[in-house]
């Protein structure tokens, strides 16, 4: 859009009509930069400034249950005193009580384990499709993406019927003599594995297909042509240029799976140490508004660097067009 | 290619596919058990369904979900596409960084941040919590899905055909409306089916951000799921999967005709 005719204006008339149509051009420009803009930095940035805040308030037993409150009345003598009863007790209190470290180390811990676990189901998964025949391909995207359409919670629930002691996996188990006796899964951290694998495995194979779907042939049949093994091909070749995809993929699982909350409560257990269960006790249960709004930015600052590179990766491949 | 990998590649994608849908496929079987029993198979029946339009409470948040994704799906679209088109055809201006790592970042926020950091919001500017309350959340973060959806759309659309437009001397508001809107309007149809979906599904922060009288359908669920497996919630889930389904059938085909029309004319 902001493209302007290049080639020279012809007289001095039709420069100065130019020059009106490019101001009211920028002012127009502006205002529609600023819609979207404002929206986010109201209702995306400047919420985390309040968790900030908040975060170093203190618990007291009124609506909103934190204090110091800040009236813009009071003035400056007011922002002062407000000022000093900030305080970073609840960041001490999330440094010495070891249940908080527990729960963030035990979140990185599942979700890495889980976003391995998705690259490992997923790549083959994308691979297929991508040498799948052409015309099949389209219907081949829309299954994986049909059941990303169906509700997240009930897919998580769908899985307490399979998992649970008298469950059908233990069932069919059973049945075939596979085992003797039922299989404790629910409620434990496989079964918090395998809803994360589940629930997120399309955000894994769609960025890996659009990067597999993308490369060359030519050059594998070259590797193969010049008497390179498979295994060597796919190490040297096929790996490396898919690596904006596995990326891609890692990042869009990785990150919100370590702040996830509904998968540990229904399929976890007592033993399901995660970190997005316990802002979600601290806030709801235990009305601590002030300390999990510590333990959310505590939860911002691991995850910032992650975030900042899926970001950058996307915007690169969102410029090459991808 | 060898007929070993063909039948490496068709295995993997038989599980892959199965295990995204054997859980699913269940889930609707078992909603037509007559046992009470979620595991144990008591015979074809379509009690619980007869049940559901007996309880009231759930119709009501089924309706509140409703409306809400509606009103935040539509937002979304119209947001989202501005925020695409700023993307992808605004080129450099101060701030765009930080613009599109707020339209970026949201696709990967833990969404208990999210919910928290609205509720926050909504409580320090004093405002009362309820429909609007989550429909504004549902808007901000469905956006940024919209945006992202579109904005691939205008990477593969035609740009000569705007430059030609403009060129002529079209204003740029027209040659958006003329020219680029019908281009990517599948994409925005996809960006609002999306953000429509993704408002129907959430629970987390929906539960931050509601207040009395606003229950939305994920609410109702999650705390029947809490106290049990029944089959009610079996028979909830496969109308929904049913409905969306449907959706996205009736879209696909949308598009193939579109695809037709656009070849012939072509």
């Amino acid at each position: 859009m902001q493209a302007l005719p290049e080639n020279e204006p012809a007289s001095p008339q039709l420069e100065a009509e130019q020059h009106v149509a490019t101001t009211s051009h920028s002012r127009w420009r502006w205002l529609v930069i600023a819609v979207p803009f404002l929206w986010l930095l109201v209702f995306f940035l400047a919420p985390f400034l309040m968790v900030f805040k908040i975060s170093l308030s203190g618990q007291v037993l009124a609506i909103p249950p934190y204090a110091p409150q800040w009236d813009w009345a009071t003035g400056l003598q007011g922002l002062q005193a407000f000022w000093q009863e900030l305080s970073l007790d609840n960041y001490i209190w999330l440094s010495e009580d070891e249940l908080y470290w527990k729960a963030y180390l035990s979140s990185i811990r599942i979700a890495g384990m889980a976003t391995l676990l998705c690259l490992l189901i997923g790549f083959p998964m994308a691979y297929a499709m991508a040498r799948a025949p052409k015309r099949m391909q389209p219907l081949l995207v829309m299954l994986v993406i049909l059941p990303f359409w169906t509700s997240f919670l009930i897919r998580v629930y769908a899985w307490i019927g399979i998992l649970k002691t008298e469950g059908l996996l233990n069932q069919f188990l059973l049945g075939l003599g596979v085992i003797n006796e039922p299989l404790v899964i629910l409620n434990t951290n496989i079964a918090v594995y395998i809803g994360i694998v589940y629930s997120y495995l399309p955000f894994m194979v769609l960025p890996l297909y659009a990067t597999l779907e993308k490369l060359d042939t030519s050059l594998l049949e070259a590797a193969q042509d010049l008497g390179c093994p498979p295994l060597k091909t796919f190490w040297t070749i096929t790996l490396p240029l898919a690596k904006p995809g596995i990326l891609a993929g890692c990042f869009l699982v990785l990150i919100p799976a370590v702040g996830e909350f509904v998968i540990p409560d229904i399929l976890g257990g007592s033993e399901t140490l995660m970190i997005g269960k316990t802002l979600w006790v601290e806030f709801f249960s235990n009305r601590d508004w002030p300390l999990a709004s510590a333990v959310a930015i505590v939860l911002l600052a691991i995850l910032i660097m992650p975030i900042m590179l899926f970001q950058r990766q996307q915007q690169k491949s969102a410029e090459v067009g991808l | 290619m060898t007929q070993r990998s063909s039948w490496f590649n068709i295995t993997s994608l038989g599980l892959g596919f199965a295990f995204l849908y054997l859980p699913i496929l269940i889930l609707v079987i078992y909603s037509f058990n007559a046992s009470k029993l979620v595991t144990v198979w008591g015979g074809f029946s379509t009690k619980w369904y007869a049940e559901l339009w007996q309880n009231q409470q759930l119709l009501d948040a089924a309706w509140v979900t409703f409306r809400i994704a509606l009103v935040s799906a539509s937002l979304a679209a119209v947001l989202g596409t501005v925020a695409a088109l700023v993307l992808a055809r605004f080129g450099r201006f101060t701030g765009r960084t930080l613009f599109s790592g707020m339209i970026y970042a949201p696709l990967v926020m833990p969404e208990v941040i999210l919910g928290l950091s609205l509720l926050l919001l909504f409580v320090a500017v004093g405002q009362e919590r309820g429909f609007w309350t989550i429909a504004i959340a549902h808007t901000s973060f469905s956006m940024c899905y919209v945006a992202v959806v579109v904005q691939a759309r205008l990477a593969g659309s035609d740009r000569s055909l705007e430059e030609a437009a403009q060129d002529l001397g079209c204003p740029p508001f027209k040659t958006f409306f003329v020219i680029t809107l019908p281009q990517i309007l599948p994409g925005i149809l996809a960006g609002w089916m999306l953000a429509f979906t993704l408002s129907l599904d959430d629970l987390v922060i929906a539960s931050f951000t509601t207040g009395p009288g606003a229950t939305t359908l994920p609410m109702k669920i999650y705390s029947q799921v809490r106290l049990g497996v029944t089959p009610q919630i079996n028979a909830i889930s496969t109308i929904l999967i049913g409905l969306v389904t449907l959706g996205v059938i009736i879209a696909s085909l949308l598009a193939k005709r579109q695809r037709l029309a656009q070849t012939k004319r072509g």
